[in-house]
C-alpha cells in the first residue's frame, strides 16, 4: 500500500476542477509558474486515511494537442512527472463534449479517475447516467460528484487511493479509428518500434496518432526521415479517403466513439438548457445595454478597490509609522546610529511602502473572483474584444489596463486571465504607461509649479492620455514585431452562470495577496536596503559635519528671538541633509549622470530624485524636497514648489511630468513582472525598454520646444 | 477541411453551403468545414466542431456577439470566425 501519492487534476475549463481542488487542499496550496511559461502550476496536499496526497491542478484544456501552453503543461507533466493517478474533472452536465478530453487520457494508457461533477445540474437537466457502464467503456472508475457543495469527495479520493494502488484504472487503452485509419497508424507504428528512444518513453501507437494528428510537440521529437515520409504518405491517404484532414477525421471518431457511449449509458429525459443563462446574456451582452453594464460593473470593481482600500491602507500605514517611532525610540535623540537609520529609514519605510498595497491587491482580486467564478468574465471579454482587437490585444486585456490606473502590480497579476501568452505579454509590457496612483503625486507637485491654474486639469489629462496613447501604440508595435503571430480569433466557451462559492472566492483572493508579499516583499526588502545605503553613504566627511554643527551651536547661543533660531535651525538641518545626499552615492550618481539627462534639461538636483523614484514612484516628490533643503516635503509642498519655478522653465517642467510618467517601473513591478512573465528577461527588457523610450521622447520634447521657444 | 465537403457535394445536393454568419438566430444547421488555420481547426473539434455536428444559433444579432449551442455548450465566435465557418 502506497502511503504517498501524486494526483493530477485534469478538466475542461469551467468543469469545477479548481472548486475541487480546493475542497481537497484549503489552504496547504502552493502556486507558482511552470518554468518558462506563463502558465500557472497549482499544487497542494491533502491527506486520506493514511495517504499523503500531492494533487496538482493541470490548467484547464479541452484536448491534449500542442495548440496552446496550456495544453503541452498539462500533457507533459503526465508523460514526464508520471501521476500515480489522474483524476479528469468532467461537467456531466456537458458530457460529451467533457468525456473528448477523458477519450485522450485513455488513449494515453494513464491510470484513470473519472469525477462526473456538477451532478445535480445534470440531473435537473434531465440527464441519466448508466455508471456501471459508463465505467466499462472508459476503463476507468467513476465517481459522481457536486464540487460546490463537497458532495462525493470522498468516495472520489477512495477511488484515487484504490486506483493508485491497484494500478488499474485504465484498461480499454484504445479507440478504434476505423479499417482506413487503423491501417495507417499500425504502418507508423511499426517504424516507430524500430527506433528504441522513442518507444522506451511513449506507447508507440500514442505517438504514431500525435504523428498524424500532426503535433507540433511530438514533432519535434522525431529526427527520423523515415518516419516523416511515412506519415505524409499516410496523412494524404487519410485525407484522400475521409476528405478530411487527419486531425479532424481523428476528432470525429473520438467523438464517434463517445456518442456510442452515451447512446447507450445516458438518457436525457428533458431538453432544457441554459435557458436562465440565455436570458441573462441577452440583457449582458446587449449592443446598447453591453457597454454600459460592462462599464458600471467596472466602476464598481474600482471603488470597491480603491475607496474600500483607503481605510486599512491608512491603518498600515499608520501601524509602520508607529513601528517606526517605537523602533526610533530605541535610541536617545540626538544620537545619531546607522543602525536605527538602516532600521527606520530603510527597512521600516520601505517594505512599509510595499505592503500598503496589500488592501488593494485583496480587494481587487476578490472583485476578480467573483466576477470570473460568476461566468461575466467571459462576456466582458467579448463586448471589449472589438475595440482592443483594434488595438493589437485581446478583450480580456481590458480588465488589467483599467487597474493599471489603480497600480501596476495588480494589474500585471490580473493579466492571468489571458489565455494567449503573447497577447499577455503584450499588454504586461505596456501596463506601467497607465499612469498608476502612485505616479499621481508628482504630476499634482509639478504641475501647479509650472503651469496656470486655468491649465491644470488640461495638463494631467494631456499626461493620462499620453500615456495611454504610448501604450496603445507599443502593444500595437509589440504584436507586430517582437509578438507577432496569427492574433487569436475569437473562440471561447460561454460558462452558464453560477454562484461563486465563498470559500473558492477567498482561497483565490488570499493566494494572491501571499503571492504579492512574498515576491514583492522579498525584493522589496533587499531593494530598500540598497537604496537607503545609496542616499546615506558614503557620510559627510566630520570637517564637513563639524561645520554644520558648529553652525547650528552658533544659532543655539546667539540673541536672536525664539522662532528665528528654530527656523534658522531647520533651515540648516535642510542644508546638511542635501549636503550629506549630494555627497552620498545616490547624488554623486546624479552628478555623474547629468550630461545623460542635460539634453532633456536636467540637472543632477533632477537626476537623483529619479534613482530614488526606482523604489517607488512617490520617493521622487520626498527627494526633490530634500534636495532642495524643504525637509520633509509632500506634493502640496508650496516652499518646494516656488524653488522648483525659480530654477526650472515650464517646458523642463513638463519634461518631469513626461519623463516619471514613461521611466522605468519600480522596483515592485520589476519583481512581479519577473515573476509572471517567468524570466528575468522580459522584466529587464520592460525596464530598460521604457527608460530608453521615456529619454528619447523627452529630449525630443525639449530640443524641439527650446528650438520653438514655447515653455522657456 | 473544406476539400470535405466538396467531396461529399453528391450525398448532399439539397443542400446550400452557406456562411454560419448569415444564419439566423434560433436556425439549427450543420457544421461543414471552415477555412482557417489547422491550429484553429483542431481547438475547432477539441470543442466538438467536428464536420456533420448540429450548431444552434443563439443569437445573431449586427453589433451583438455570435452565440452557437454545440453538443450542450454555449460557444461564442467573433463575427470574422463565424464568415469562415462553413454550415449547410
Amino acid at each position: 500500500m502506497k502511503t504517498k501519492i501524486v494526483v493530477a487534476l485534469a478538466g475542461n475549463p469551467n468543469s469545477g476542477k479548481t472548486t475541487i481542488f480546493n475542497n481537497w487542499t484549503g489552504t496547504r496550496q502552493h502556486v507558482g509558474n511552470y518554468p518558462g511559461v506563463t502558465v500557472e502550476r497549482k499544487e497542494g496536499f491533502c491527506r486520506h486515511g493514511n495517504v499523503e496526497i500531492e494533487v496538482v491542478d493541470l490548467p484547464g484544456t479541452y484536448s491534449l494537442t500542442a495548440y496552446s501552453a496550456e495544453e503541452v503543461v498539462a500533457r507533459n507533466f503526465i508523460i514526464d512527472e508520471k501521476p500515480d493517478v489522474v483524476v479528469d474533472i468532467i461537467d456531466s452536465s456537458n458530457i460529451e463534449r467533457n468525456l473528448y478530453l477523458a477519450v485522450q487520457f485513455v488513449e494515453l494508457g494513464v491510470p484513470l479517475v473519472l469525477a462526473f461533477n456538477m451532478s445535480d445540474t445534470a440531473k435537473a437537466r434531465g440527464h441519466e447516467f448508466d455508471i456501471k457502464m459508463l465505467s466499462r467503456f472508459f476503463g476507468a472508475p467513476i465517481v459522481q460528484t457536486i464540487g460546490n457543495k463537497g458532495t462525493g469527495m470522498r468516495e472520489l479520493l477512495d477511488a484515487v487511493v484504490r486506483v493508485a494502488n491497484t494500478g488499474d484504472g485504465n484498461r480499454v487503452g484504445n479507440i478504434d479509428y476505423g479499417r482506413e485509419i487503423e491501417e495507417e497508424i499500425s504502418g507508423i507504428e511499426s517504424l516507430i518500434r524500430k527506433d528504441d528512444m522513442l518507444s522506451r518513453r511513449y506507447s508507440a501507437r500514442w505517438l504514431a496518432v500525435k504523428l498524424l494528428e500532426n503535433d507540433r510537440d511530438v514533432w519535434a521529437k522525431i529526427n527520423s526521415p523515415e518516419l516523416e515520409a511515412q506519415v505524409e504518405k499516410s496523412a494524404s491517404r487519410i485525407e484522400k479517403i475521409t476528405g478530411e484532414h487527419p486531425e479532424t477525421a481523428i476528432a470525429g471518431r473520438r467523438y464517434g466513439f463517445i456518442s456510442g457511449a452515451c447512446q447507450e449509458a445516458v438518457r436525457s429525459t428533458i431538453e432544457i438548457r441554459h435557458t436562465a443563462s440565455d436570458r441573462i446574456d441577452a440583457v449582458v451582452t446587449n449592443r446598447i445595454l453591453g457597454i454600459p453594464i460592462f462599464l458600471g460593473f467596472m466602476y464598481l470593481v474600482f471603488q470597491l478597490t480603491f475607496t474600500l482600500g483607503n481605510s486599512p491602507m491608512d491603518w498600515i500605514d499608520a501601524g509602520f509609522g508607529w513601528l517606526g517611532n517605537v523602533v526610533g525610540g530605541w535610541w536617545a535623540p540626538g544620537s545619531e546610529s546607522l543602525l536605527k537609520s538602516l532600521l527606520v529609514d530603510g527597512i521600516i519605510a520601505g517594505v512599509g511602502g510595499v505592503v500598503i498595497f496589500l488592501p488593494n491587491i485583496l480587494l481587487l482580486f476578490l472583485a476578480i473572483a467573483i466576477l470570473e467564478d460568476s461566468g461575466y468574465m467571459a462576456r466582458a471579454a467579448f463586448i471589449m474584444d472589438r475595440l482592443m482587437h483594434k488595438i493589437g490585444l485581446h478583450g480580456k486585456s481590458f480588465i488589467p489596463m483599467l487597474v493599471g490606473f489603480g497600480c501596476t502590480i495588480p494589474a500585471i497579476m490580473a493579466t492571468r486571465t489571458l489565455e494567449n501568452r503573447r497577447d499577455r505579454l503584450a499588454t504586461m509590457l505596456v501596463l506601467p504607461l497607465i499612469s498608476c496612483g502612485a505616479r499621481l503625486p508628482i504630476y499634482v507637485l509639478i504641475i501647479p509649479a509650472f503651469f496656470p491654474q486655468a491649465w491644470e486639469g488640461r495638463m494631467l489629462w494631456i499626461i493620462y492620455m499620453t500615456g495611454i496613447t504610448l501604450a496603445i501604440l507599443l502593444a500595437k508595435l509589440l504584436r507586430i514585431s517582437l509578438l507577432k503571430g496569427e492574433s487569436v480569433p475569437f473562440v471561447m466557451e460561454l460558462p452558464p452562470y453560477r454562484m461563486p462559492t465563498v470559500k473558492g472566492v477567498f482561497i483565490h483572493m488570499w493566494e494572491r495577496g501571499r503571492l504579492f508579499l512574498k515576491k514583492a516583499g522579498t525584493v522589496i526588502l533587499g531593494v530598500s536596503v540598497l537604496l537607503w545605503a545609496a542616499t546615506t553613504f558614503p557620510g559627510l566627511p566630520e570637517s564637513v559635519k563639524a561645520h554644520f554643527e558648529n553652525e547650528i551651536n552658533k544659532v543655539q547661543v546667539s540673541s536672536m528671538a525664539k522662532e528665528v533660531k528654530a527656523e534658522r535651525i531647520d533651515t540648516i538641518a535642510n542644508e546638511t541633509a542635501e549636503a550629506a545626499l549630494e555627497y552620498s552615492l545616490a547624488g554623486r550618481m546624479g552628478h555623474a549622470l547629468e550630461p545623460v539627462f542635460a539634453p532633456m534639461g536636467f540637472d543632477w538636483r533632477l537626476v537623483t530624485p529619479v534613482i530614488g523614484a526606482i523604489a517607488a514612484k512617490e520617493v521622487f516628490v520626498a527627494q526633490l524636497g530634500i534636495v532642495f533643503s524643504v525637509g520633509e516635503a509632500d506634493e502640496e509642498s508650496g516652499s518646494l514648489r516656488s524653488r522648483l519655478r525659480a530654477r526650472y522653465t515650464p517646458l523642463t517642467g513638463f519634461c518631469i511630468l513626461l519623463f516619471m510618467l514613461i521611466v522605468a517601473p519600480c522596483m515592485a513591478t520589476f519583481a512581479v513582472m519577473k515573476s509572471e512573465s517567468g524570466s528575468w528577461g522580459w522584466a529587464i527588457f520592460q525596464f530598460a525598454g521604457l527608460t530608453v523610450l521615456a529619454w528619447i521622447l523627452t529630449v525630443i520634447v525639449y530640443q524641439a520646444g527650446s528650438l520653438a521657444g514655447i515653455g522657456i | 477541411m473544406l476539400n470535405s465537403f466538396k467531396r461529399r457535394k453528391g450525398c448532399m445536393k439539397n443542400r446550400a453551403f452557406k456562411s454560419l454568419a448569415i444564419v439566423e438566430s434560433g436556425r439549427r444547421v450543420r457544421f461543414l468545414g471552415v477555412h482557417t488555420g489547422r491550429g484553429l481547426q483542431a481547438r475547432l473539434s477539441a470543442m466538438g466542431m467536428i464536420p456533420g455536428v448540429e450548431i444552434d444559433v443563439i443569437s445573431n444579432s449586427d453589433h451583438g456577439p455570435f452565440i452557437i449551442a454545440v453538443k450542450g455548450s454555449r460557444i461564442m465566435l467573433g463575427r470574422g470566425m463565424a464568415s469562415k465557418i462553413v454550415v449547410g
